[in-house]
Parts: structure tokens; C-alpha cells; sequence
């Protein structure tokens, strides 16, 4: 009665937004991801001014250019990571459809730069790279179609998601940009594994990688020359990978100094592909073990993150984000060390280039957002005697 | 789409018997069989995440263990992008029979431009002209202000000159490390050396490939890092040879010759102790081959290994050595050498008239054409092809020079019974000066064959009889009397028994069609000691004239005998040969072979 007379004293129904993203975001991510990334400008001070002194602009444009879409990819994370699941969602989808799209216009459109490849917009002061923008959300296009399957009466989310992927990649492999497909491939792939796929299909999966690798090899010289590299077992020094190798024996445990490096003048990608070797070289050993050691950090605790969750959804999701993440990262450090054949990838935060930082910044904000706590229904497990 | 939950059938009848909506019941049904598969999905999902991170931590963590290894292991080849990797530059000495060097290497630098580094183009290029006078200046700026972004300047600097390079202080003028081949004694056994220059080249190293000589007979051995940088030790004497070198000039300017040339040989071994052909060059700057004209004109022919004379008389001991060893004739007998001797249309005379018959020592004592051309038509073109030829003297010598294979004998093109005659004292047939060592030290040794050979032997060769111990020992007495009361009385050194045979050969013309009348080629092919002989000299020099006595001389007892004895005055000693009294006509012959 009281409350109908007097009304009730104005309470809000949630704590205040920025606390309460303070007090549910994982701190440890975030912080890695910070400091990830003032290693990447670090490290663009370094590698990046042969680059600017070839293309004839001042030493430190580059970083410069990187503080500048750093800044823009921090907040973009930030802004990501404070929205609720079900809004990233709705955006993730929206913006889906415009990268698709954009994609899709690539070859009308686009610009390759000389480079062989039509993989960029040019927007006169800076190039966009729309595979880089459909990553992300393809994820959560795709964790939405696997997720929405798992309910009873849902639609066949699976076949289409798998559909989705087909299509996109056949895309990207006709820029080609066979680095970029692989990496969708797997990240349906991981979502597909988690979301249970059935072991059959994962065998016949591998073999279809396989099988599309052979064909690939076969086909494109481009892809050849790479693997052949690969697979010889000394390295030519003349080559990337020998450069890459060379910068990082040198480097030691201790590298050879700030600004004492030598590989970043040989080689034309130090600022993107080799910057591990740029930073093996001048910083040594520790410097590696430190971004290495950030990278698996992220990546695991994530991963263990996404284990309590109990959303379909945002697990699929927040796998997919992270495991793309994560595997280029591994990618981009095994191809320096000869882990793996060369195949051009950048190192997410680390390397130089607008589009791969602002859109890792969203794809890490979209992962900070699943990944914050929240509450799990821990309470009607123990209540329905469920819980362990 | 499907609608496969199964409905709990009894308690919907239940329910409506009891008249209760059933639908109610169908929707828990629905949500318990959900929230069963979720679990069911979640703990799947659980493990499979789980998978998931292990992956990656297992991925990342393999990377840190690659990175860590490859940090931890040494550069491999850390200068493999500064140094050309296929390019060796390390060539072995040449050294003479007691390891004086010959050849050798010095450490230099080549200069380079790069004029995009360049400060100051036009000033660098005036500075370096003012530097090297050979160098245009204008040729430099429109080179350095061009296109190019690479431009060899020189070859080799010296010190010197790389210092003032230096100080000229332009980032864009660089060096390149470089070892050049020396020879440290300048033009002395040019020829036999030959000459090295660059092969393949790039910034950082030059390969030094030989391009003459024995530089380029044993250009593989001396390249070949296997042998460890061991010298290669030739049988030159190089006190020899300069003293060798320094007579033969000084009779060759004298006598006026426009060439010469002389081959020391030891008689068993086979050893070149000094091989000499002027005029010479220096190898440390060879000069260019001819481009025109005449090879044997270049100071780069090798007259004793490449040219190919009639060597005249000197071949006439040949001839009498076979008629002696195939037992048709002895010293004493006694030939008609009536003149001229006519062949058809062909007059064969001597040079003076000896009379009407001479013995076999007095026609090479005398050196009659005509009794050696009577003695080769007893021998016969056949037998004495054959004789010629296991002296080696019908096909290029052995030695181990690349020029040798040019110095191939001509012959003439049908062997007759003239041109045995003519042969037979030594036209008609041409050979190199060490072609005719060879032969001699075969004639002289005991009656072997011997190859001439460059580099340094540890014995004897014991190559095939030739003649007999006997005849051996009778030429050797027939050459000395030659120096003793025949052509080459100017032969005689005191105390070291010279020996030896004459050759004064006209030249034929070049186009063709006879011989000049006024140009010879003069040899003596000696041999000392003749009691014991070890060495043979042949001296030959190229139109020489001399004026003695009121008239102009060309033979080679005026002009090839008076050098080669000064040549053996000087290197006898120094070859290690007591001077010896004559022995006594009562003790004989010191018979000797091996």
C-alpha cells in the first residue's frame, strides 16, 4: 500500500554499466590484449621505417598510422565488449551481411595494388579489407545458424552455415587469398567440432582438407613454390623463410639491440608476415617467449572461459573468435620458426595494417563480451540436484 | 522438418480425462527433453573446448620450443649474403726447383660506384680522375649521373691509391676485397708463367683463373683447395733463368735479331732449367694479344715451345747418328760430296767447297749439305721418319705448357727421297727449339728418350733406346769437335768441354715461294759437358747479323754460338759444374749411361 501511495524510491533494476563491465570482464584478457598491442607499435617502430623510407615518407609514418587505427580498434573492442551477447549478435549479423556483400564487389570494385591479388577498397587515405570485416562475422552468423539447429523444431542450421562457408571461401580463393579461406574453414570447423560434430564426419573432414590441399598445390604455382620451400630441407638465405631464420639465430636470447636488426631491410613483409623475426632479432628470445606466451594465454583462458558457458550460442561464438585468433597467430609464428610453409598471415595486434587491427578489435571485443562473467544457472543446477 | 518428440502419450490421456489441457503436459515434455539435450550438448562441448585448449597450448608451446632452439643455435654461414658462396679465391703458389716464388697472391681491393649512395657525383668523379690518370673524367660523370646503379671502376688499387680513394670521403665509392696473382719477379720466365687474370667476379670475391702457361696447364691443381695451398714447384732455376734471360737480351740487341729464344734441359731427367723466348712481357701486366698481324710478333709468343722453324744444320747430327747406330757407315768413312748434288730440278751445294770427299766426323765438323744429304739417301725417307719420329721431334712436345700443342712440327706433305735429303740437314722440316732439346738430350743422354718436362723431377727417365751406348758416346766426340776445329769454335768455355752443332737456317718467305737470301735464323744446340754430358742449350736466334771483319755475318757461328757460350760461362756454375781441364787423349772418353 504504501508503495502505491508514496511510489517507490527510484531504484535501478542493473548496476550502472561501466562498473558492472569492470566488474565481469575478464581483466586478464583484456590486459594481455593491451599489452599485445603497445608491443605491435614496439615493434612497427622498428620494423616499419625501411618500408617508409622505400615508399618516401617520414621514418615513423607507419607507426604512427598503426597508433592512429589502434586507437580506433581499442575502442572498437571496447564498445564491442560492453555489449550484451544477444546485441553483438544482432550487429555481428548486420555486419555479416555488409562484409558479404562488400566481398562480393570485391572484383568490380576493388583495387589490388599491384599486389596480384584484388583484396582492398581504396578509400584514398587508407585501404579496407572486407575479408578481414567478415571474419568476425562470420562467426556469428555461423554460431547463430549452429546454435539455432541444436533446438528442437530449430531450423538445419549445420547444412546452412556449411553452405554459407562454401560459399565464402570459393570467394576468397578467387581473389585468391587462400591464407583467409583457410582460416573461415577452420573457424566453422572449430564451431562445428564443438557444437558435436560426429567423429565420422570429422575423418572425412581432415581428408577433404587434404584432398583440397592437393588440389591447390596442383594447380597454382603460387602455392606450390610456397610448399616446395617448405618441404626442402635446407634453407636458401636468400629466401623469406632463410632471412626469418637467420634474423632469429642472430637475435640470440637477447637480440642484437633496438634498432640493430638487419632482416627488416631484406625483407619486404618484416612489418606484416616476419614481424616475430623483426622482433627475435632486435629484442631476442624474451621478447618471443613473451608474445608466444600472451598469445597461448588468451587463447586457453578463453577457451576455458567459454567451457563454463552454458549458451550454445556464445560458446560457438566465442570459439570460433578465439580459435581464429589463436591460429593465426600460430600460423604467422610457425611460419617464421619453419613450422609451417609460408603462407602470409598477420600476427593479430602485432603486425601493420589498418583493417587487421580494427578488425580484431572488434573480433576480440566480441570475445571479452561472451567471454564476461555471467551468471550460469549454477543455482538451478544445485536446486534440481544437476550441478557437480 | 520433423517432429520427433515422442508425446508422453499416457499422460495426456490421463490429462484429459481429467478434462486438463494437454497441451501443458506436451510443453514440459518439450522443455524437460530440451534442457536434457543441452546438458547433454554442454558437457560434450565441455570436453571438446577442453581439446580445443590443449591444442592451442600444445601449438603455442611448440613454437616457444622452436623459437627457443633456433635462438640458441649458432648463425649457420653468417656471411652467406656478403660472400658470392661458389666463388673461392685461394690459388696456390708457383715456386722454381728451390721454392724461390714464381707466383703468388696479394691481397688487393677492386673499386666500385654506386651512384644512388652517392653525396656529391660530379666531385666524386673529378676526384677520382685527378686519382687515375687513365680514367675520363667526363666518361666518369656521365656514367655516375646515368641510369646505372653499379659501375666497376678499377680492377686493383694500391694501397696508395686506395687511400686517396679513401680521402676523397663519398659513401658511394666502395671497395671490394680482391686477391690478385703476383709475380714478384717480373718479366723473368714470363712465358712459362704465363698469366692469371679474373673470372667470375662479384663485390666480395674474383676467382683468378690462369690464362697462359703453366698457369693455365695446372689451373685445376692450383684452384683446388684439396691440395691445401702446397706450391707447385716447377724445374726452373731462377738464377738460372735470369742470368739466362739477361745474356740472351744483351746477344739478341747485339746481334741486332728481332727475336730469341733458348732452352736449358738436363739431359736425364728431362728438367726445363731455364726456358727463355724475347722479347718478353710482364706477366704482372700481360699485354694485349695481337689483334692483327703476324702472333709471333707479340711479345706473347713463346718462340721456344710455339714457334716452329727450320732449324738447318743442327739437324745434320741426327742424320749421322742414325747412319752410325744402323752400322751403314762408321766415322771414318769416307762420302763423295762432289756439288752441287742434283734432284731434279732441286741443286743441293755447301755453303763453302770442302773437296771432293769428306769422312763422316768432317761433314758435320764441316757441316756439309751434301755429304748428309748423300748419307740420308743411304738411310732412306722411311727409316729416317721413323728415327725423327722416336725423338719425338714429328708431333707437339710433351712439356707441360697450353702452347706447347701449338707448336706441332710441319712436315712435308709427302715424305720423299728429296725431301729426306733435305731434311737431312735440317730444311724442309719444322720444329721448335725444344723440340730439338729434347731430341739432343735424347741423342746425348746414352741413347734414351727423354720427355722435356716443367716441373720438378726426383730421378732420372728411363725412357726408350733410341741409339746405342755407343753412338751415343760417338755423337757426343762428333759435337765437341764440331766446337773444337768445326763451326763453333766460339763455343769453347774454359774448362766445361762444350759441344755442340750449328744451325744457320734461311727463312722462307712469308707468301710463299722460296727462302730470303739476307734473313736466317741461327741456332747452336750445345751440349756440356761433352765428356759427360748433363745439359743441353739450344739458342736460336731470329735475324741476326753481326759485322766482324769486314763483312756482314749472319751464320750462327758469328751470332748463336758467341751467345750461347756466354750463356754457359754464366749458368755452368751456377748449375753446380766444377771446371774441368780437359781430360787427356790418353784417359779417353768417359763412357757414361744409364
Amino acid at each position: 500500500m504504501t508503495e502505491m501511495v508514496y511510489g517507490t524510491i527510484h531504484v535501478r533494476d542493473g548496476e550502472p554499466v561501466l562498473p558492472r563491465w569492470w566488474r565481469t570482464i575478464d581483466k586478464w584478457t583484456l590486459s594481455s590484449i593491451l599489452i599485445l598491442f603497445g608491443i605491435g607499435i614496439l615493434l612497427g617502430l622498428a620494423a616499419s621505417p625501411p618500408l617508409a623510407s622505400k615508399n618516401g615518407f617520414q621514418p615513423f609514418h607507419y607507426v604512427e598510422r598503426q597508433a592512429l587505427f589502434g586507437a580506433i580498434a581499442l575502442s572498437a573492442m571496447v564498445l564491442t565488449s560492453m555489449m550484451s551477447p544477444n546485441l553483438v549478435r544482432r550487429l555481428g549479423v548486420l555486419g555479416f551481411l555488409v562484409a558479404f556483400g562488400a566481398l562480393i564487389l570485391l572484383p568490380v570494385l576493388g583495387t589490388d595494388f599491384g599486389k596480384g591479388a584484388t583484396r582492398w577498397y581504396s578509400l584514398g587515405f587508407a585501404a579496407v579489407q572486407p575479408s578481414e570485416f567478415l571474419k568476425p562475422g562470420f562467426v556469428i552468423m555461423a554460431a547463430w545458424l549452429l546454435a539455432a539447429s541444436q533446438e528442437i523444431n530449430g531450423p538445419p542450421g549445420k547444412r546452412v552455415s556449411f553452405l554459407l562457408t562454401l560459399v565464402i571461401v570459393g570467394f576468397l580463393a578467387a581473389q585468391p587469398d587462400f591464407g583467409q579461406a583457410c582460416l573461415i574453414l577452420f573457424g566453422w570447423g572449430v564451431m562445428y567440432f564443438v557444437a558435436g560434430a560426429p567423429f565420422t564426419l570429422l575423418i572425412i573432414m581432415a581428408g577433404l582438407v587434404a584432398l583440397s590441399g592437393t588440389i591447390a598445390y596442383n594447380s597454382s604455382d603460387h602455392f606450390a613454390r610456397r610448399i616446395d620451400g617448405f618441404l626442402s630441407p635446407d634453407v636458401d638465405p636468400t629466401t623469406q623463410m632463410g632471412y626469418a631464420t637467420d634474423a632469429i639465430r642472430e637475435g640470440g636470447f637477447f637480440g642484437v639491440g633496438v634498432g640493430e636488426g638487419q632482416v627488416k631491410w631484406w625483407l619486404p613483409d618484416a612489418h606484416t608476415d616476419f614481424i616475430i623475426a623483426v622482433a627475435a632479432e632486435e629484442y631476442g628470445l624474451i621478447l618471443v617467449l613473451t608474445i608466444i606466451a600472451l598469445f597461448s594465454f588468451i587463447t586457453v583462458r578463453s577457451l576455458l572461459r567459454l567451457m563454463r558457458e552454458r549458451d550454445p550460442f556464445i560458446r560457438l561464438a566465442g570459439t570460433g573468435l578465439v580459435c581464429m585468433f589463436g591460429v593465426q597467430a600460430f600460423i604467422n609464428m610457425g611460419v617464421a620458426v619453419r613450422l609451417l610453409p609460408a603462407k602470409g598471415m598477420t600476427l593479430p595486434f602485432v603486425s601493420y595494417g589498418g583493417s587487421s587491427l580494427i578488425a580484431g578489435g572488434i573480433a576480440v571485443g566480441m570475445l571479452l563480451a561472451f567471454t564476461r562473467t555471467r551468471p550460469q544457472g549454477e543455482i538451478a543446477d544445485h536446486f534440481n540436484g544437476r550441478g557437480r | 522438418m520433423t517432429r520427433t518428440p515422442l508425446r508422453p502419450l499416457a499422460r495426456i490421456l490421463e490429462a484429459r480425462q481429467k478434462g486438463e489441457n494437454p497441451d501443458a503436459i506436451e510443453r514440459e515434455n518439450i522443455r524437460l527433453r530440451h534442457e536434457e539435450m543441452r546438458d547433454k550438448a554442454r558437457v560434450r562441448a565441455e570436453g571438446r573446448l577442453l581439446v580445443l585448449g590443449v591444442f592451442f597450448f600444445c601449438a603455442f608451446f611448440l613454437v616457444g620450443l622452436r623459437m627457443t632452439h633456433l635462438s640458441g643455435s649458432a648463425v649457420e654461414e653468417p656471411n652467406n649474403a656478403y660472400l658470392g658462396p661458389s666463388i673461392t679465391a685461394q690459388r696456390a703458389d708457383i715456386t722454381d726447383r728451390n721454392g724461390r716464388i714464381l707466383a703468388t697472391n696479394l691481397v688487393t681491393n677492386s673499386l666500385y660506384a654506386q651512384p644512388p649512395v652517392m653525396v656529391d657525383r660530379v666531385g666524386a668523379a673529378k676526384a677520382l680522375a685527378a686519382i687515375f690518370p687513365d680514367l675520363n673524367e667526363d666518361r666518369l660523370i656521365e656514367k655516375f649521373t646515368g641510369e646505372r646503379t653499379f659501375i666497376w671502376i678499377k680492377r686493383k688499387l694500391s694501397p696508395e691509391q686506395m687511400q686517396a680513394v679513401h680521402d676523397i670521403g663519398e659513401p658511394g665509392l666502395l671497395f671490394g676485397p680482391r686477391e690478385m696473382r703476383l709475380y714478384p719477379n717480373g718479366s723473368v720466365a714470363a712465358h712459362v708463367l704465363g698469366g692469371a687474370s679474373f673470372g667470375r667476379e662479384d663485390v666480395h670475391a674474383a676467382e683468378v683463373i690462369g690464362t697462359a702457361g703453366v698457369e693455365k696447364t695446372f689451373d685445376e691443381y692450383l684452384r683446388d683447395p684439396a691440395n691445401n695451398g702446397a706450391p707447385l714447384q716447377l724445374s726452373l732455376d731462377l738464377t738460372i733463368q735470369a742470368a739466362a734471360e739477361q745474356v740472351l737480351n744483351g746477344g739478341m740487341r747485339l746481334m741486332k735479331a728481332k727475336g730469341a729464344a733458348a732452352v736449358l734441359m738436363d739431359v736425364h731427367t728431362g728438367e726445363i732449367v731455364s726456358l727463355v723466348s724475347l722479347p718478353d712481357f710482364d706477366p704482372n701486366d700481360r699485354p694485349r694479344p695481337l689483334t692483327e698481324g703476324v702472333a709471333s710478333d707479340s711479345p706473347l709468343f713463346n718462340r721456344a715451345v710455339q714457334g716452329v722453324y727450320e732449324l738447318g744444320s743442327t739437324f745434320k747430327i741426327f742424320t749421322a747418328a742414325q747412319a752410325l747406330d744402323a752400322r751403314l757407315m762408321n766415322r771414318e768413312t769416307m762420302i763423295d760430296i762432289r756439288g752441287p748434288l742434283r734432284w731434279g730440278r732441286f741443286r743441293i751445294s755447301d755453303f763453302h767447297d770442302y773437296g771432293a770427299q769428306l769422312s763422316v766426323s768432317d761433314i758435320i765438323v764441316r757441316s756439309s749439305n751434301i755429304g748428309t744429304a748423300r748419307i740420308a739417301q743411304q738411310i732412306g725417307p722411311a727409316r729416317q721418319r721413323a728415327f725423327l719420329g722416336s725423338l719425338g721431334l714429328l708431333e707437339p712436345t710433351p712439356v707441360e705448357m697450353v702452347e706447347a700443342s701449338g707448336g706441332r712440327p710441319l712436315l712435308p706433305p709427302n715424305w720423299s727421297e728429296l725431301s729426306a735429303m733435305t731434311i737431312s740437314y735440317g730444311h724442309g722440316l719444322s720444329t721448335s727449339p725444344m723440340h730439338l732439346a729434347a731430341a739432343y738430350a735424347s741423342l746425348l743422354n746414352g741413347g734414351t728418350r727423354v720427355m722435356p718436362t716443367l716441373l720438378l723431377q726426383d730421378g732420372p727417365q728411363h725412357g726408350e733406346r733410341v741409339v746405342s751406348t755407343d753412338t751415343s758416346a760417338i755423337v757426343r766426340d762428333l759435337l765437341r769437335q764440331v766446337v773444337v776445329r768445326g763451326t763453333a769454335s766460339f763455343g769453347e768455355v774454359p774448362g766445361y768441354a762444350v759441344g755442340g752443332k750449328t744451325g744457320t737456317a734461311d727463312k722462307p718467305r712469308e707468301n710463299g715461294g722460296g727462302y730470303y737470301d739476307d734473313k736466317v735464323i741461327a741456332t747452336f744446340a750445345s751440349v756440356f759437358p761433352a765428356n759427360d754430358p748433363k745439359y743441353v742449350l739450344i739458342v736460336t736466334l731470329d735475324e741476326p747479323e753481326v759485322h766482324t771483319l769486314g763483312e756482314m755475318r749472319r751464320t750462327a757461328g758469328w751470332t748463336a754460338v758467341p751467345v750461347a757460350a756466354e750463356i754457359i760461362r754464366r749458368v755452368a756454375p751456377l748449375l753446380g759444374l766444377r771446371p774441368q781441364i780437359e781430360p787427356s787423349p790418353a784417359s779417353g772418353i768417359t763412357l757414361t749411361s744409364n
